[in-house]
């Protein structure tokens, strides 16, 4: 009863629930609370699930941590609050979190009708489909009349769609509530395929017994920039998400570590000064503490190290950086500049 | 205790102290309560709506879906069709899945019912342990156990369980040959028809000849033969208009022929025999309840037991059945809405559950799926009901 007492949440949220306040005031309620609420996945090994002591661990997470140590100064003040992808929206936009860290595509509809504040891509993604290596299937395009696992209330059920449609090919949906059901029924043999975003078949991949006996195809059907989402009606808050990401590409670019942060804050570069909040006052102006930056940097790390420790090529998550790499080493990971 | 003087009560505490303007005032305030709840929880609505921005429409069901539903036996679906028909495939499904529910779990239910009172040690007790077993687990554990078995157990489709070259079984389903009508098909299907209103015309012909003179006809075998008998011969005149269409492995699946999803038929499964079990607690509760001396009566009238049984036992238990097993069915129809958790695609997974997703109405998809079982189990109980006055005692 889980699954539809989730899906019932919101239309129940939003005819008892006290308003979640439109106008400014997440940042009071969170430091006034001391806990930041993350919406987070229900379980994807590498970007957000629990550890063998039950603490949550991941790439989303790290992001939601960066976040708390920004507006908290604890990297580890934050209450993980479980979403399938059907219930995630509803959640967040009936106040049951802050903020959303939860691999989901930024799309249209979703920012303007569902709707959303979108703040940035902080994995840039798409969707791909993962076979058993016995099948012998090389390419998508041999997937005519297979049967396909997918999770619902994400974007893949309409790539799938769209993809097989405009291909002229045909195609069994198997449909299932969450990613943990959805993948035995793959592994159980229900379907020939299991599609979701790429960085999430290397993940549910990492989980198998046998991950060797599993290809991912070479076709990426779509374009899928994951990224994290508020609620409309906070200005404020959404400028932190924002820069609270974008704080952690730019400390990349400029080379400041977890290690070293403390070294740079005598650098020479003004950019890194300001960032740090050595120079000037940056985070006092949308109402955090001047070293609101050097906080998450500090606790939780740059970009590249937030990568690298949670879903790099030495994970069992192994993904490369590929797209998500600095876009002065090719990639689409681009800061604006802090001033 | 000097008596008051009835002058000096107030007009308010005469009418709280008399008993038909008490009953009026408790009432009024009450609906004034419920009222006053209502209209809370209405606004509040409007005002957490307005608070985040979203506006209350149901414009969305003529958008297309741009999902695929790949279940959907009797309507044509495609991704670029609207949500509306999403939902209407959704709801085909629960409908069907309820139908076959209700009949399986009642002819399930009833011989469980009557094997429970049987005089066999050893029918009796499996028949208890089973049942003790299945309705004491939840039937969430049931729906993932048999599709767990279906998925797990069977064999791919290309090791499939091959049943003479014609049927196949799978964990993606059970393959059978679809029957494909040819010319001539049309006039078998008439006579089919005719031959049932022909079967039906004997029997109310026999049934007054039973009440005139007391003769029975084997009105059920007469029946049969009628049926079957003008099928088969139009269908042998008219040329055998039919194929078989046999299912085929073509690349990853059978293609061609039906098939029986392991979706469906877990969920079919599931929910029939969990049900079953509490259909037939209600069938041996209503048989046990009319008295022995109603069966050693009819003996002494020189009743054999199965006429006994027909015509004095179960007239009188069905009277005691019937109504709880409404409850059974809408319960039945209700647990169906556990369809998601093995991926059944019904009115809750599609306008609940995707079309929900997609367009971010949570309010107005819920008030459709809710809108959808209040009604349907409103039908079923009317049925139910007309049922039960039909068979209650006449009065005369």
């Amino acid at each position: 009863m889980k699954n539809i007492s989730h899906a019932i949440i919101g239309a129940v949220a939003l005819a008892f629930g006290l308003v979640a306040s439109a106008g400014a005031g997440t940042l009071e309620d969170v430091q006034a609370r001391g806990e930041l609420n993350c919406i987070v996945s229900t379980g994807l090994q590498g970007f957000a699930a629990p550890n063998d002591e039950g603490v949550w661990e991941g790439f989303d997470i790290d992001f939601c941590r960066a976040t708390a140590a920004a507006v908290l100064g604890d990297a580890n003040a934050i209450k993980a609050v479980t979403a399938t992808g059907k219930t995630r929206f509803t959640k967040l936009n009936a106040g049951e979190g802050d903020v959303l860290w939860r691999n989901t595509t930024i799309t249209f509809v979703r920012d303007v009708d569902v709707p959303l504040r979108f703040h940035g891509v902080n994995y840039y993604d798409g969707q791909g489909f993962m076979a058993r290596k016995d099948l012998g299937v090389m390419s998508a395009a041999e997937l005519d009349g297979a049967s396909v696992c997918i999770q619902t209330g994400t974007t893949t059920e309409l790539n799938l769609a769209d993809y097989f449609r405009s291909n002229g090919m045909s195609y069994e949906a198997v449909t299932i509530e969450d990613n943990a059901e959805a993948r035995e029924n793959y592994q159980a043999g229900r379907c020939d395929v299991y599609t979701t975003d790429a960085s999430g078949l290397a993940a549910t991949r990492a989980t198998f017994p046998d991950p060797d006996a599993h290809v991912i195809l070479p076709e990426i059907i779509s374009k899928e920039p994951l990224g994290p989402a508020t609620r409309h009606g906070d200005d404020q808050w959404s400028d932190i998400v924002t820069w609270v990401l974008n704080a952690t590409v730019t400390a990349e670019e400029k080379g400041v570590t977890s290690a070293n942060v403390d070294d740079m804050m005598g650098s020479n570069d003004p950019e890194v000064l300001r960032l740090l909040g050595v120079e000037g006052n940056l985070g006092g102006m949308f109402g955090l503490n001047a070293d609101w930056a050097y906080q998450i940097i500090k606790q939780v790390g740059n970009y590249g190290e937030i990568f690298e420790r949670n879903i790099g090529v030495n994970t069992p998550i192994g993904l490369p950086r590929g797209l998500n790499a600095l876009w002065t080493d090719g990639g689409l990971q681009y800061s604006p500049p802090f001033r | 205790m000097a008596a008051v003087p009835i002058e000096s009560r107030s007009a308010l505490s005469r009418l709280w102290n008399n008993q038909e303007t008490r009953s009026l005032i408790l009432q009024t305030v009450t609906l004034v309560v419920v009222l006053t709840l209502v209209g809370l929880v209405l606004r509040n609505v409007a005002i957490n709506l307005e608070a985040i921005g979203k506006e209350f429409s149901f414009d969305f069901l003529n958008q297309p879906a741009s999902y695929d539903i790949t279940f959907s036996p009797f309507i044509e679906y495609s991704s670029r069709d609207t949500h509306l028909r999403a939902y209407a495939v959704g709801f085909q499904n629960t409908l069907l899945v309820a139908v076959c529910g209700i009949v399986a779990a009642t002819v399930l239910g009833v011989t469980m019912g009557i094997l429970r009172l049987s005089r066999n040690w050893l029918i009796n007790r499996m028949v208890y342990v089973f049942l003790e077993f299945t309705r004491n687990v939840p039937v969430l554990l049931h729906i993932l156990l048999v599709h767990g078995i279906i998925v797990t157990t069977l064999p791919p489709p290309r090791g499939a369980i091959d049943v003479g070259g014609t049927a196949f079984v799978s964990n993606r389903g059970f393959y059978v040959p679809a029957p494909v009508f040819e010319d001539g098909a049309g006039i078998v299907g008439l006579v089919l028809v005719a031959a049932i209103v022909a079967a039906l015309l004997f029997r109310r012909w026999a049934k007054r000849v039973q009440v005139e003179t007391g003769r029975i006809y084997p009105v059920f075998w007469i029946c049969a033969a009628i049926i079957a008998g003008a099928t088969a011969l139009a269908f042998l005149l008219t040329g055998t208009p039919l194929a078989w269409e046999v299912p085929e492995l073509k690349g990853f699946n059978f293609q061609g022929g039906m098939a029986l999803k392991p979706e469906f038929l877990a969920l079919w499964l599931a929910l029939s025999y969990y049900t079953s079990c509490f259909i037939a607690e209600i069938v041996r509760a209503g048989i046990l309840a009319v008295s022995h001396g109603q069966t050693e009566a009819s003996f002494a009238l020189g009743l054999r037991p199965n006429r006994t049984l027909q015509l004095v036992i179960l007239p009188q238990a069905l009277r005691i059945i019937v109504p709880p097993l409404v409850s059974q069915y809408l319960n039945l129809t209700k647990n169906s809405s556990l369809a998601i958790a093995i991926g059944y695609m019904d009115v809750v997974a599609t306008i609940g559950g995707i079309s929900l997703m997609q367009t971010g109405k949570e309010m107005e998809t819920m008030i459709i799926v809710l809108g959808t079982y209040l009604v349907l189990s409103l039908i079923i109980s009317a049925f139910m009901n007309w049922y039960n006055r039909s068979i209650r005692y006449k009065e005369r």
